[in-house]
C-alpha cells in the first residue's frame, strides 16, 4: 500500500492505482475528459490526450495527468490551485477553439460532455481564433459520424477495436489532419462497422450520433391513410425513465404505454410478444438440432446460435462467412413482430399492407439498419418501417409536451401486446438463452419446469457458461456479450474446440440493456445492472413466464401459423445470412 | 482540408483467392506474385502484429508504395483491422499510398536546407513539373517529397534524386538537374 496526500487529505491505495482513482477514493472528483471507464466490464479508455486532469504535482516541473500518472508514496497533489486551474481552462478553450458552435441544434446538446464542461469551468469568451478542421459527414443506415466535433478522445475506437474487435474505427493522419475513421477514409457503410452502436454510447460529443427516423414517423402519426402500429423492445421500459429523471432501474412499462397512445400510436404493441414467438421458433430449431446431432445425423451441426442481436448477425457475416449455417435461422424479435403485424394483424382488421406503418422503439441502433435489410422487405414495403432508439422516444415525448411522470399506467393492446416473462428477460445477457431453456426443457422431457429462473445463466461476466439438466440431458451453454467475447467462442466454433450445444451471443455489453441506443450511461456500469436487475423483476412479476404458454402466441399457430417450424412460420419468421466484403480490395468468399 | 484520399476506381484484373493468416478465404484484387511476395514479407516477421511498422518498411521497400489493396492483404497476415493498418500508414510521413516516380526527388527542409532556400529551390521544382509535395508527374518520371535533414548540412540546401547527392541547390540550378534525368 502506498499513501499519499490529496488536497491535504490522507489516502491509502495499493500500488499501481492512478492519481484519479486515489482522488475518488477521498471523494475528490476530478474533471476528465477523455478518459471513459465502465468498471464492471473491465473496459477503459485513458489515452492521455485531453489533459483536462491534470494535477500539481510538488516537486514536479510540469502538470500530471491523473489519469495515467500512477500514484507513488509520499506524493503531495494538489487537484485544483490556481496553476491547475489555469491550465485547465486553456486546454478547454483550445479544444473548443477547434469545435463548431452549434449547440442549440446539436443531437447532443444536453448530453455533451464538452459542453458539461464548458459549463463546469464557466467559459465565458474564446480567446483563439483560427482556422477549424473540417471534414465530410458520413451518414450510414444507423449512425452519423460529424467528425468535425470530434475531439480525439479516442474512445469510440477503443470500444470499436479493444472490445468489440469489429475494427471500423481507427485514428488516421496526423496532427491538424487527424480524424477518427474507417479504413482508406471510405464510408461506415463500406467498412466492417455492425451498428452495434458502441461508439455513439461512449462519444462525448456530437461527432457520432444516430440517424433520427422521428420526423418520419411525426409524418406517419399525421397521415389519416395510415394505421400506425409501435412495438417496444424489452430493454426500452428499463430504461427510458432515466431521462425523465427517474432512479436508473425504474420500470416505466406502463407510463410508456400511455405515452405511445397519448403520441397518436393506433395499436401499442409489445417485441415481448415476438420475443416469445422467436423462443418458440427458436427453441424448435434447437431441440430438432440437439435431437439430430444425439441420433448421429451428420448434416446437422452444433453448436447453434442464437440470432436475435443484428449487430452480432452483421459481426458474423463480416468476420465469420464460413460458419453462417451455425446461427439459428430465426428472425429477430423486431422482425418477426413486423412480418406478423402486416401479414396476421393486418388481416385482422382489414388493412392493406401498404397502409400500414409499423415502428419499433428499441435499445439498438443496429436495429436501424436491420429493418431497411432487403430480405425483410416484401415488394419493397419492409416489414418494419421506422426503427427509433430509447432516447429517440424520450426526445419525442419531451417535443409532444407530455407530462410523462404523471402519466397514468396503461397496458398493451391486444393481440400482440401480451406476453410472458420469458419475453421480457431477452434484454439481458443471458436472457434469450433461459427463455428457451424454459420452452425447450418442457417440449422436450414433456414434464412441468419447477424451478424457472435458471440463475446459472446470469451474471455479468463476459463469458460465461453452464450446463442445464433436461431430465438427463446435459446441455452445455455458452453465452457472451460484447463482441470480442463473441469472436472468442467462434474463433472455438471454427477450430472444432468448442464444447458447446447452444450459445446465446448479444453485441452489447450487458445485452440490450446496454444498447447504443439506451440513455448515455457516462461510464456508470452500476447503472447497467439496475437496468438488468429491473428486467428480471418484470419476469418475476409475470404471471406467465414460459413463451409457449403465451395464449397470444398459442392462438396465433392455432389461427395462422400451424407448428412452430411449419412451412407458413419459415416463410414469415426465418432468414437467412449473407458474406459481406471487410474492406475495399479484399472479398470475402462464401 | 483532410480531402479523401482518392483511390483509383476497382478494376478487378486480378482476382487471386488467398488464405490469410486468420484462416479466412479471400479474393484479392493483386496479381498472384505480389500477394505471394507480401506474404513472404509477413512470414519473415512471423505475422507477428507488433512487427506492423517494420512490415511496412520491407513492402514499401518492395513496391515502392502502398496502395489499399497491399494493405489489406498485410491486415488479413498480421490479424489487425485494416483501418489500423491505414492509420499507420497515414501517421508515418515515410509511407506512401501514390506510387513515386521513377526518379524520386526529395527535398531537405530540414533546419540548415531551411534558412538556406530550401523553399524556392523546392517551389521551382514545383513550378518545372507542375505537381504539388507528395505527387507523382502523369508519366510517372518524377515525384516530389520533402525530407528533414540527410546529415549533410554543410551543403545546404540539398536534394537528391533517387541515391544521387546535390549539394548548394539553387532555384537556378534546378532546370539542369532535372535535364539529367529527362534524357
Amino acid at each position: 500500500m502506498i499513501t499519499l496526500t490529496i488536497d491535504k487529505k490522507k489516502v491509502e491505495v495499493e500500488k499501481g492505482t492512478t492519481i484519479l482513482k486515489a482522488a475518488r477514493k477521498v471523494g475528490i472528483e476530478i474533471p476528465t475528459l477523455c478518459h471513459f471507464e465502465l468498471c464492471d466490464m473491465g473496459i477503459e479508455n485513458k489515452p492521455g490526450g485531453c489533459r483536462i486532469c491534470v494535477v500539481e504535482v510538488e516537486g514536479r516541473r510540469n502538470l500530471a495527468p491523473s489519469c495515467m500518472t500512477q500514484a507513488e508514496e509520499g506524493m503531495v497533489i494538489k487537484t485544483h490551485n490556481i496553476r491547475v486551474l489555469n491550465a485547465r481552462t486553456t486546454v478547454l478553450k483550445l479544444i473548443i477553439s477547434d469545435h463548431p458552435f452549434d449547440c442549440l441544434v446539436c443531437a447532443k446538446s444536453g448530453q455533451c460532455e464538452l459542453q458539461h464542461l464548458a459549463t463546469q469551468f464557466g467559459i465565458r469568451s474564446l480567446p483563439y481564433e483560427g482556422e477549424q478542421s473540417h471534414y465530410r459527414k458520413d451518414t450510414s443506415p444507423s449512425i452519423i459520424r460529424d467528425v468535425d466535433k470530434c475531439i480525439m478522445c479516442r474512445r469510440c475506437e477503443m470500444m470499436c477495436n479493444e472490445v468489440q474487435t469489429v475494427g471500423a474505427l481507427s485514428a488516421v493522419n496526423r496532427g491538424f489532419m487527424s480524424v477518427v475513421a474507417p479504413a482508406f477514409e471510405m464510408n461506415l457503410e463500406d467498412s466492417p462497422c455492425t451498428y452495434c452502436g458502441q461508439c455513439v454510447s461512449v462519444c462525448p460529443t456530437g461527432a457520432l450520433t444516430e440517424v433520427d427516423h422521428t420526423n418520419d414517423i411525426i409524418r406517419a402519426l399525421t397521415d389519416p391513410t395510415k394505421t400506425v402500429v409501435v412495438q417496444t423492445a424489452p430493454a426500452v421500459r428499463a430504461a427510458l425513465g432515466e431521462e425523465f429523471g427517474l432512479e436508473p432501474g425504474t420500470l416505466v412499462t406502463g407510463k410508456m404505454v400511455a405515452a405511445l397512445r397519448e403520441l397518436g400510436f393506433d395499436y401499442v404493441f409489445d417485441t415481448d410478444f415476438s420475443a416469445d414467438l422467436t423462443i418458440m421458433e427458436e427453441g424448435t430449431e434447437l431441440l430438432q438440432r440437439i435431437r439430430g446431432h444425439l441420433a448421429g445425423d451428420p448434416d446437422v451441426r452444433l453448436p447453434i446460435l442464437t440470432s436475435c442481436c443484428p449487430g452480432w448477425v452483421n459481426f458474423f457475416e463480416h468476420n465469420f462467412p464460413d460458419l453462417l449455417d451455425v446461427p439459428s435461422t430465426a428472425k429477430s424479435p423486431q422482425q418477426m413482430f413486423g412480418a406478423i403485424a402486416k401479414s396476421y394483424f393486418a388481416d385482422k382488421i382489414g388493412v392493406k399492407r401498404k397502409e400500414m406503418i409499423v415502428v419499433s422503439i428499441m435499445p439498438c441502433l443496429a436495429k436501424k439498419y436491420e429493418c431497411q435489410r432487403d430480405e425483410f422487405k416484401v415488394d419493397g414495403n419492409p416489414d418494419v418501417d421506422f426503427s427509433i432508439s430509447t432516447r429517440e422516444l424520450a426526445a419525442f415525448i419531451k417535443k409532444a409536451n407530455i407530462d410523462f411522470l404523471n402519466l397514468p399506467e396503461e397496458d398493451f393492446d391486444d393481440p400482440l401486446g401480451e406476453s410472458t416473462g420469458a419475453g421480457v428477460i431477452f434484454g439481458n445477457t443471458g436472457g434469450v438463452i433461459e427463455a428457451a431453456c424454459r420452452t425447450a426443457y418442457e417440449l422436450h422431457t414433456g414434464k412441468k419446469l419447477e424451478r424457472v429462473a435458471f440463475t446459472e445463466l446470469r451474471g455479468m461476466e463476459g463469458i460465461r457458461s453452464a450446463t442445464v439438466d433436461f431430465d438427463g440431458l446435459p446441455l452445455n451453454i455458452g453465452i457472451a456479450h460484447g463482441l470480442g467475447n463473441a469472436r472468442k467462442l467462434l474463433d472455438d466454433v471454427r477450430s472444432g474446440q468448442s464444447v458447446y450445444h447452444a450459445i446465446e451471443i448479444m453485441a452489447c455489453p450487458g445485452g440490450c440493456i446496454g444498447g447504443g441506443g439506451q440513455p448515455y450511461h457516462h461510464g456508470n456500469s452500476e447503472i447497467l445492472s439496475r437496468r438488468a436487475a429491473a428486467i428480471y423483476s418484470e419476469d418475476e412479476r409475470k404471471s406467465i413466464r414460459k413463451s409457449h404458454e403465451n395464449p397470444s402466441i398459442i392462438r396465433l399457430y392455432e389461427e395462422y401459423l400451424g407448428e412452430p417450424g411449419s412451412h407458413k412460420a419459415h416463410s414469415l419468421l426465418h432468414t437467412e445470412y449473407f458474406p459481406k466484403t471487410n474492406g475495399v480490395t479484399v472479398h470475402l468468399q462464401s | 482540408m483532410n480531402q479523401k484520399l482518392s483511390i483509383a476506381p476497382e478494376v478487378f484484373t486480378y482476382m487471386e483467392k488467398v488464405t490469410g493468416a486468420d484462416g479466412v478465404e479471400v479474393i484479392v484484387n493483386l496479381p498472384k506474385e505480389k500477394i505471394e511476395k507480401i506474404n513472404d514479407i509477413c512470414h519473415s516477421f512471423d505475422n507477428d502484429p507488433r512487427e506492423l511498422i517494420n512490415v511496412l518498411h520491407e513492402t514499401q521497400h518492395t513496391f515502392g508504395y502502398l496502395p489499399a489493396e497491399v494493405q489489406d492483404v498485410i491486415a488479413h497476415n498480421l490479424t489487425l483491422p485494416v483501418a489500423h493498418v491505414y492509420g499507420v500508414v497515414t501517421f508515418y510521413s515515410f509511407f506512401t499510398m501514390i506510387p513515386k516516380g521513377e526518379h524520386p526527388i526529395s527535398v531537405c527542409t530540414g533546419t540548415a536546407c531551411y534558412v538556406r532556400g530550401a523553399e524556392k529551390v523546392l517551389d521551382e521544382f514545383r513550378k518545372e513539373l507542375d505537381i504539388k509535395v507528395g505527387e507523382t508527374t502523369p508519366d510517372g518520371r518524377f515525384s516530389i517529397n520533402c525530407l528533414r535533414c540527410v546529415g549533410a548540412c554543410g551543403l545546404a540546401p540539398v536534394v537528391l534524386v533517387g541515391e544521387k547527392v546535390y549539394g548548394r541547390v539553387s532555384p537556378d540550378g534546378v532546370k539542369s538537374i532535372l535535364e539529367e534525368y529527362k534524357k
